[in-house]
């Protein structure tokens, strides 16, 4: 199965990991991840404004020609899919949004949201299965004792994400038990991490961080994971250290073994 | 040729607002047949009707065409009103101008038009109509409640006072309902067992009621004051002309891990059991799910310890056929589930329990055995938290859009019981609005506030977060004071909205009862008919209808009594005319209108008929008119056009249709 990729900016600079680790894994699982060309930065945030359609039309390059090439378009950045998803919910169901942007973009033909929009959890829960990954899994995590961390931008707004319940996910458990860990369930899994206020209120953002630390410590966690690049910075900044977070890729590649491969590169 | 007379209705403004009904007065005058047209502010009133009644004499009028309102308020009115002045009640109709026409409209120019048209329809259909004259049938005197809760057990009661027999029909073991699962009731705090019980047993030894629990209502046909009712008795697996309730049985029982369905879930129960210690009838029943001995073919414990020699393992099913005048309903409600509300932590905590569980947990009775402590860790709560309104008034799909009415009270009712019992024990309350419309209910809110010192907070929760200590934070805002609170708490109460019992559109679709979006049964009339299903024959008691209190429904089960007391009293029915009849020169005996027939009203007879001049024998449709409810389902199934429906012919309905669009 090939599917149409956005990767996003920050795979390709601070979050490489996340990537490489997610185009290795996929491969071992037999799909392949085909880079959208000349993909443009989705804005890192879902444009709120409804006059003003220049953001979106990022996402609309990339819906489309996931579009004109028959595939279904798959993110593995939090921040990234939440953008694109909404933006396509856009186009599939706002009338104004979606004659404006085309007006714009002259395509051949008008896009109308037809592209399904997947995160990569999603293509492991639905398309490969979370049994079948087991099946693949050879170093399983025995022992580790992981919190998913969601955040909000996967989750949020539950309707339109339609990704998980968002007050009671389990998609990131499931994964952590098929990779052969066990999940560790904490009440601030779903709570954000603050977001890019860290960079005008970092009091604000700590205070946050610190909340989800705790709480997954105090329920048992050794580790967290996450799929999102900004949570990664701010659960980072303010740590200290205490609790590692990782990209759930990498923890992916490591029970697929294929990690000391991609380090390797 | 008809002579008809147009009436027409101002409803004080309701109509005449937006209709001109002087206009409509005049149209109707070119109408073919109409000799007299007028309008009046009050059609329906006396003197409406003597306007009606003096027209009828003078002009000597054959038919009425009455633009008012739905036939479904006043067409029995005009009815009588023609009957009174010697027509036939059968030549009057409604063009229904205000439901259809004035309230839905803005424009008067369009909203008039609209009416002349459905006047000029009604004008076009009495033109066709011919006298008819409605049939008897008779009445069974014996009433059917389904449903053995406080509202079921209730209007039993009433009706089996005034003399007529009635049969229960409970689907748990036992009769008691939601209110034997009470610890005390609001705003007197007596004990709910203490006031239930005795009405539970009184139920048991009148002789006029029987109770069939442990069994569903498998079919109902029929109609009113004829229904015909399957019930299936479910195998008890214990002879009830046996067992004398010893309970020993139940002790020496080893499944004994089954969730006990009356507690909630909070404690277990035997596989062999009664679902409470005052369950009527006193009998147990095998849930053969959880035994042993159904499962593996080993054990028979049960048997072996009953003196009586009650235990039946190979009881079956018994379907028991029974005839009912009148059916009344009274299948109650449930808590929704939590499961669309984890913000609330209720799956992750044990500590966070639904108010019905707190009943349960304070109820000497209980799984606790009434004292008040965390599921968790046995530990007796220092601060209590209570969140109003969790699936109620809920303005997306998660919840009910409804207020479920009874939360404020038992919720204050359970803060100052908890007050009461334990004064080290803090308790907070947020709630979104406090609604305590009822006798002397003001006064039991303000007391736990005042004299008890509960804790008002006025705003949502957004979270509950369970601590790795096992306490809980309670994350919400107080909106008078503008700020966000983060709470810790010990317990956490939830005010689950409550929803119609899940079996009642089941039940409904049996007894062509209606229900709206809700799941409650629609009422014949919102406010003039609040007991009665649209449905003939069908009445309604308790929280199937909407949300209500104790005292509510038992004033309800009362009213829902007296009703199918005053079906009851009756000996003949009259019957619709407006039934089905079929050409037998036009039938062809395809049996397409016996297929689509709600009420197996059509069967086919072998009839020797005369086709011009040509005698031979044919199959052929026929009505059963006491069966018929005039639905018209099988006139327009039939393929050859001979079914039509008297009242409501194929010429008329397309009388109808011509005279709109001319």
């Amino acid at each position: 199965m090939k599917y149409s990729y956005f990767p996003g900016c920050t795979l390709k600079n601070k979050a490489v990991d996340l990537d490489h680790y997610a185009r290795v894994s996929a491969e071992a699982l037999g799909f392949e991840l085909e880079e959208i060309s000349e993909w443009q930065c989705c804005g890192g945030v879902y444009p709120l404004g409804t006059d003003e359609i220049a953001t979106k039309l990022a996402s609309v390059r990339a819906l489309n020609d996931a579009k004109e090439h028959g595939q279904d378009l798959v993110t593995v950045c939090s921040a990234c899919h939440h953008v694109i998803k909404r933006v396509n919910d856009d186009m599939k169901n706002v009338d104004d949004i979606r004659t404006r942007a085309n007006n714009y973009m002259k395509l051949d033909e008008p896009y109308a949201g037809e592209t399904t929009v997947l995160h990569y959890l999603e293509v492991l829960r639905d398309r490969v299965g979370f049994d079948e990954l087991k099946k693949k899994v050879v170093k399983p995590l025995t022992g580790k004792k992981i919190g998913a961390y969601y955040g909000c931008l996967l989750l949020r707004p539950g309707k339109l994400m339609a990704f998980d319940d968002p007050e009671n996910p389990t998609i990131m458990e499931d994964f952590i038990r098929a990779i052969g860990a066990e999940p560790v369930i904490y009440p601030y899994r779903n709570e954000c991490c603050g977001g890019y206020i860290s960079l005008k209120e970092e009091d604000m953002s700590k205070n946050m961080c610190r909340k989800i630390e705790e709480s997954a410590a105090g329920f048992g966690a050794d580790m967290l994971i996450t799929a999102c690049p900004l949570c990664m910075y701010n659960l980072n900044k303010n740590n200290g250290g205490n609790l590692p977070v990782y990209y759930f890729t990498e923890l992916l590649a490591e029970a697929l073994g294929l990690k000391e491969e991609v380090d390797e590169q | 040729m008809q002579r008809i007379g147009v009436f027409v209705c101002h409803c004080g403004t309701n109509i005449a607002a937006t209709v001109d009904v002087k206009k409509v007065v005049e149209m109707a005058l070119h109408e073919p047949g109409v000799v007299h047209a007028e309008d009046y502010a009050y059609m329906c009133s006396e003197a409406g009707q003597e306007l009606i009644h003096k027209a009828i004499k003078e002009k000597h009028l054959t038919g009425l065409v009455v633009c008012s309102c739905s036939p479904r308020m006043h067409e029995t009115t005009f009815r009588n009103a023609a009957e009174k002045a010697g027509l036939n009640p059968y030549m009057v109709e409604i063009a229904n101008i205000r439901e259809h026409c004035s309230w839905i409209h803005k424009d008067i120019e369009e909203a008039t038009e609209k009416a002349v048209i459905l006047m000029r329809a009604a004008v076009a259909k009495v033109n066709l109509d011919a006298p008819l004259k409605p049939g008897e049938s008779r009445v069974t005197k014996r009433a059917l409640v389904i449903g053995g809760g406080i509202a079921g057990i209730q209007t039993a009661l009433d009706i089996a006072e005034a003399g007529y027999p009635v049969d229960i029909v409970e689907k748990t073991p036992s009769i008691g309902g939601r209110m034997s699962q009470l610890d005390k009731t609001f705003p007197t705090l007596d004990c709910s067992s203490c006031i239930l019980t005795p009405k539970m047993g009184e139920v048991n030894a009148h002789p006029l009621i029987n109770i069939y629990t442990y069994s569903e209502v498998e079919s109902v046909s029929g109609f009113v004051g004829d229904f015909t009712v399957e019930i299936r008795k479910k195998a008890r697996s214990v002879d009830m002309n046996k067992c004398t309730g010893c309970g020993v049985c139940q002790e020496k029982c080893p499944s004994k891990k089954t969730p006990s369905e009356f507690n909630r879930g909070l404690n277990t129960r035997s596989a062999i059991y009664t679902p409470f210690a005052q369950a009527v009838p006193n009998v147990p029943v095998i849930d053969r799910d959880a035994c042993i001995k159904f499962k593996t073919g080993k054990c028979g414990i049960c048997s072996k310890v009953c003196q009586a020699g009650a235990i039946d393992y190979d009881q079956i099913d018994e379907i028991v056929t029974e005839k009912y005048g009148a059916i009344v309903v009274a299948t109650g409600f449930d808590m929704i589930k939590l499961d669309k509300y984890d913000e609330y932590a209720y799956s992750q905590s044990k500590d966070v329990i639904t108010s019905l569980e707190l009943e349960r947990i304070m109820n000497a009775a209980g799984p606790t055995g009434g004292h008040l402590e965390r599921l968790s860790d046995g530990k007796a709560p220092k601060e209590m938290v209570f969140i109003q309104c969790v699936g109620s008034r809920c303005a997306d799909n998660r919840g009910k859009s409804y207020c479920s009415k009874i939360c404020c009270m038992y919720t204050a009712k359970h803060a100052m019981l908890i007050r009461d019992k334990y004064p080290d024990t803090n308790v907070t309350v947020f709630y979104i609005d406090v609604r305590t419309p009822g006798k002397n209910f003001d006064e039991f809110y303000r007391r736990a506030v005042e004299d008890y010192g509960v804790n008002y907070i006025k705003g949502q929760v957004g979270k509950v977060i369970p601590q790795p200590n096992g306490k809980l934070l309670v994350q919400g805002a107080d909106l008078l004071d503008n700020k966000q609170i983060l709470k810790e708490a010990d317990m956490v109460v939830l005010a689950a909205a409550i929803e119609p019992n899940p079996d009642v559109r089941k039940i409904a679709t049996m007894l062509t009862a209606s229900i709206d979006t809700n799941n409650f049964l629609t009422e014949a009339h919102a406010k003039l008919r609040p007991v009665e299903s649209p449905t003939a024959g069908i009445f309604l008691s308790g929280v199937c209808q909407g949300p209500k209190d104790i005292p509510e429904t038992v004033s309800q089960a009362g009213a829902a009594a007296v009703k199918a007391i005053g079906l009851l009293a009756k000996d003949k029915l009259l019957t619709n005319p407006c039934t089905a009849h079929s050409d037998e020169l036009l039938c062809n005996g395809c049996s397409q209108c016996a297929n689509v027939c709600p009420y197996g009203a059509i069967t086919y007879e072998d009839k020797e008929v005369n086709d011009h001049g040509v005698r031979e024998t044919r199959r052929i449709a026929v009505v059963n008119d006491a069966l018929c409810q005039g639905c018209g389902a099988c006139t327009v199934t039939c393929p050859s056009g001979a079914m039509d429906l008297q009242g409501f012919s194929n010429r008329q309905i397309l009388a109808e249709v011509d005279a709109i669009c001319r």
